[in-house]
């Protein structure tokens, strides 16, 4: 192919968008339709999956140590915990400072007696965060174990909320496969969306072909302009697409400021459209390389 | 030229369209193909640009040995010969100009030469003026000018042409038959399916008549020899 053919083929391929204009709307239409629906799943289900971490991050272990430990076996155990691969951050918090929690949870009242008396109930302890939420439960047997291990059993109570967090586990991990699975039949249902639509351009294009490939016209000669015309539907769409549905999270993220809490964000812009930008368009790429290549490959062989 | 021996053509359906077709087209010959309606007139047309491949029998078109023609290959005869159709089949989104220019596209030509031999051919069949419009904007006679500078675009040493005159009034044909004959007069093989007994029976040709997938006439400076 020569140079001036393949300008030839731009130029063509370009010009066929506006030739067939209602087609080349509804193609970019069902296009904008199918990439719209799937690029909401998969924004939906990047937050929820995201909050679903949130959540999770918020289940901790809280390790309670014997009120007569020493201070250098308490290090002992810190040194321990801290060495799990598992773990990811542990806090200490001294009698004192959680008889300081204290007094902001029940009051002053409570608190003073003890103070007075210097008779502090409370024991030292660790909060323990882990890297992989689930791995809390086995995090914490782990860390009961160390009783076996030490003869005077530092460790006099581990907790993190048994049966609560194994509860939130599963229905975190249930939205997790609910989002997948409607990512997915999205975009089954966008494929057949685009593949009814690419029926229907085929059937309108097989005379032209015929007529092409009479005058001498090789099939490479016809696929290229088909191939270009096509990207450039799929491209325009998923442009569209883009515009539509970050210009929509932008919007719903403003309104989600106000009562957006600690505990649920959504992702912010920034983090997310260069990604989300190439995905679509990739996609829009390859809707449209495949769809141009496919609907005529059957009529080639006249 | 064009040349078959015993060809035979039985479709799928079990319908034998040609039976045991020897004929031989010599170089800027003029020919005629007539006969009724599924005798085998489109099948005789059809082999030769390889619409269809014989079950049996040699053709050699133009140098081409069609029997072993590779698929990739049937472009290459197709630019070497023209092809005219009853329905003119002209690509319906481009104009005359553009369709003209297609056949010369597929052949890489510069495109310095093609504006000017595009124009030129357009000339040749009176379309000059019209060379903007798309099909749809053209009489069927101009439409069939139009598929006929298409065909002659490229000089081929043949053309093939399915009824051309089907679809078109008496006046209308015979500035087509005027046409074709011009080309021919130039140079060009022409070999045309025809139904139209005055054309056949005014412009004497040679006329070859199939009959239930036989040739049963060939004869010099013919008539149409049938009464409708």
């Amino acid at each position: 192919m020569n140079f001036n053919t393949l300008l030839r083929h731009l130029r063509e391929g370009t010009k066929d968008v506006f030739r067939n204009g209602w087609m080349s709307v509804a193609s970019m239409l069902s296009i904008v339709v199918s990439l719209s629906l799937l690029g909401v799943a998969l924004l939906l289900v990047l937050n929820l999956d995201r909050a679903a971490d949130e959540v999770d991050k918020q289940v901790e272990i809280s390790v309670y140590l014997n009120l007569d430990i020493e201070q250098g076996q308490r290090e002992a155990v810190e040194q321990e915990i801290r060495n799990m691969p598992e773990v990811q951050e542990l806090t200490f918090v001294s009698k004192q400072e959680g008889l300081e929690a204290m007094r902001e949870t029940l009051g002053d009242a409570m608190v003073k007696g003890y103070e007075e008396t210097g008779t502090n109930p409370l024991p030292d302890m660790f909060k323990v965060q882990v890297i992989e939420a689930t791995t809390v439960p086995f995090v914490a047997d782990k860390i009961s174990a160390l009783n076996d291990s030490n003869p005077n059993e530092p460790i006099y109570e581990v907790d993190y909320g048994k049966g609560t967090a194994e509860r939130l586990f599963q229905w975190t991990q249930t939205i997790r496969v609910v989002g997948l699975l409607l990512v997915v039949g999205l975009g089954v249902m966008a494929m057949f969306l685009i593949a009814n639509t690419i029926k229907v351009t085929i059937i309108a294009r097989r005379r032209e072909i015929a007529i092409m490939k009479l005058v001498g016209a090789t099939n490479r000669f016809i696929r290229w302009p088909f191939f270009i015309e096509g990207v450039l539907v799929g491209m325009t769409g998923a442009a569209l697409t883009l515009a539509i549905v970050l210009y929509g999270y932008f919007r719903v993220q403003l309104a989600a400021a106000d009562w957006s809490s600690a505990l649920f964000t959504l992702i912010p812009l920034q983090e997310i459209w260069l990604w989300f930008s190439i995905l679509i368009l990739g996609l829009g790429f390859l809707i449209g390389a495949w769809g141009s290549t496919i609907s005529i490959r059957k009529f080639l062989k006249v | 030229m064009i040349d078959m021996q015993d060809v035979w053509k039985t479709y799928p359906n079990g319908t034998h369209a040609l039976k045991g077709v020897s004929v031989q087209i010599d170089r800027s010959e003029f020919v005629y193909v007539v006969g009724p309606s599924g005798a085998g007139k489109s099948t005789f047309m059809k082999l030769m640009y390889r619409e269809e491949v014989p079950t049996k029998g040699q053709i050699s078109v133009n140098g081409f040995n069609l029997g072993k023609l590779k698929q990739r290959n049937i472009p290459l005869l197709r630019r070497n010969i023209g092809v005219i159709f009853q329905d003119y089949r002209l690509l319906p989104k481009l104009t005359a100009y553009e369709n003209v220019a297609f056949a010369m596209e597929v052949i890489e030509a510069p495109r310095k030469i093609m504006k000017k031999r595009v124009m030129e051919v357009l000339d040749l069949v009176g379309l000059k003026n019209k060379a903007n419009r798309e099909p749809a904007h053209l009489s069927g006679g101009e439409q069939q000018r139009v598929a006929i500078a298409r065909a002659i675009v490229n000089n081929p040493s043949v053309i093939v042409a399915d009824e051309p005159t089907g679809n078109l009034d008496p006046e209308t044909s015979w500035g087509i038959m005027q046409l074709l004959d011009e080309i021919n007069f130039r140079g060009t093989t022409i070999v045309m399916a025809t139904h139209n007994k005055e054309i056949v029976n005014t412009m004497r040709k040679r006329v070859l008549a199939i009959e239930n997938g036989q040739v049963v006439r060939d004869q010099l400076r013919g008539d149409y020899g049938y009464e409708f």
